[in-house]
């Protein structure tokens, strides 16, 4: 039980798969200028993880070697359609925002990730967790960037105002630059100092000491 | 673990590596994987059309300024009526079914729809279709209070598309609304922003003679006798707000709803 508590609650901090393992920053970038958009992509990308680990866990034994990457592009492929198409029946003015972005949860690299190292060569209870687990250190990541970018940006979180921003009369004078894109990368690269300095086991040894090279030299 | 079917237990048994398991993998993971999409596709297409009509019908709402938080979209709507205008003569037409007609495909139909020649094309939309739907919005007695016309033109990433209702003058502006646009969040994307939108009530779209005088202006509008036909640009979205000019002018002037909203008395008294 503890290893199957661990396979959900370890990529929220231990093993992020944004922080630590910097995959699928791309969507992070463009879905988290709003804290209701950020939601659903969370949900829709926890689902497809979850249900894309679950199912290739099932036929991993079946899947020949050779095709089994587009094996899984298939499965992550026709569930992420099946999400989009959920999505524009039940939340239509939030799918329109995402869409683009909902269609590229297929080449989002914690599904693809998640399915080639763990699913491929564990049992499916496990992989499902597995999958729930990375797609909430995900979510966490995305919430924390969607609160800080809406709060700042706009003035306001889930559409409800909380700073007055100046252009509807308030006093906020709200920070253009956090509704753009680069935004993100600043907060993400904040979130990583952050916990690589309270989890020093994150930090990735050095690999080449060029500065170092320079340093002497010019000293 | 439920027992399998003999032939399915050999099928299951074949070596991974063989080219034949490889095909048949797969085909049948296509197929599995095909019939869901599909399904799904099939079995919620009845609400994604229901979303997209209600979609059309707040907006329409909105910007007419008939739109109550709670409402109920479908009951206030009944006070609409929405007609075809044949863009080539400024008149109602009966040519093609108002709840049928599709604008924005009828574009791209060469049958409905004639190219821009580039120097009349101001709001760059190359193609022009035929017939537009006009709604109508009636008052208590059953006159017509508002009129709204589809507009859309380029900005400065995208086509923006939305609606514009003018008083039955056809000179008075009620209100302008963008329903889809992807113009820059914060700055040109600010044609969303209500202050601004309120800003539209009441300009003039044309002077006295008829001419199309109403534009976007860089700063803020004069407060001069020509500051009836102006608004206000937006800060920081200088191509966006030349771009919602352009379309303004093209969509009020005589190769966009020009005829019809100068003629709309007349109009409304022969046919309305």
């Amino acid at each position: 039980m503890a290893d199957r508590r661990k396979l959900v609650t370890d990529p929220l901090f231990e093993n992020n798969p944004i922080i630590l393992q910097t995959l699928g920053i791309c969507s992070a970038l463009a879905v988290t200028s709003s804290l209701e958009v950020s939601l659903i992509m969370c949900i829709a990308l926890t689902s497809v993880t979850a249900f894309a680990n679950l199912s290739i866990s099932l036929i991993r034994h079946q899947v020949p070697g050779h095709i089994r990457i587009i094996v899984q592009m298939v499965i992550i492929a026709s569930l992420v359609i099946v999400v989009d198409q959920i999505l524009k029946a039940v939340a239509y003015e939030i799918s329109k925002t995402l869409s683009v972005f909902v269609g590229l949860i297929i080449t989002n690299c914690i599904v693809m990730g998640r399915a080639e190292a763990y699913a491929m060569q564990n049992p499916p209870l496990m992989s499902f967790l597995d999958g729930i687990g990375n797609g909430l250190g995900y979510s966490v990541i995305l919430i924390g960037v969607a609160v800080i970018r809406e709060l700042f940006g706009a003035g306001t979180l889930l559409g409800i105002e909380i700073l007055a921003p100046v252009s509807m009369g308030g006093w906020y004078v709200p920070n253009g630059l956090l509704l753009l894109p680069p935004s993100a990368f600043f907060i993400i690269g904040c979130f990583i100092w952050v916990l690589r300095t309270v989890k020093t086991k994150q930090r990735e040894k050095v690999a080449f000491r060029i500065m170092d090279v320079q340093v002497r030299e010019h000293a | 673990m439920p027992k399998l079917p003999a032939w399915l237990k050999r099928l299951l048994a074949v070596s991974n590596d063989d080219p034949r398991k490889i095909v048949g993998v797969a085909v049948v993971l296509c197929l599995v994987c095909s019939v869901v999409v599909s399904a799904t596709a099939i079995g919620l297409r009845p609400m994604q059309e229901a979303n997209r009509l209600l979609e059309k019908r707040r907006n329409i709402l909105q910007v007419a300024g008939l739109m109550q938080p709670g409402g109920d979209i479908d009951a206030l709507f009944e006070q609409i009526d929405a007609r075809i205008v044949d863009l080539r003569t400024g008149s109602f037409s009966d040519a093609v079914d108002p709840a049928a007609f599709d604008q924005r495909a009828a574009v791209r139909d060469p049958e409905l729809s004639m190219v821009v020649p580039p120097e009349q094309d101001i709001a760059s939309i190359r193609r022009k279709s035929h017939f537009a739907t006009v709604y109508l919005v009636r008052d208590e007695a059953g006159e017509v209070a508002t009129v709204i016309v589809p507009v859309h033109g380029y900005g400065l990433w995208s086509t923006l598309y939305g609606y514009l209702a003018v008083k039955p003058d056809g000179r008075q502006v009620v209100g302008l609304q963008f329903y889809e646009h992807a113009e820059t969040p914060g700055l040109g994307g600010e044609v969303d922003n209500p202050v601004w939108r309120a800003k539209w009530s009441d300009i003039l779209l044309y002077d006295d003679e008829g001419n199309v005088q109403v534009e976007v202006v860089k700063g803020a509008a004069s407060t001069g006798p020509e500051g009836v036909h102006q608004v206000d640009g937006l800060a920081g979205a200088t191509l966006t707000s030349v771009g919602v000019s352009n379309l303004m002018r093209y969509w009020a002037g005589e190769n966009g709803f020009g005829p019809f909203l100068q003629n709309l008395q007349q109009e409304l008294a022969d046919h309305g």
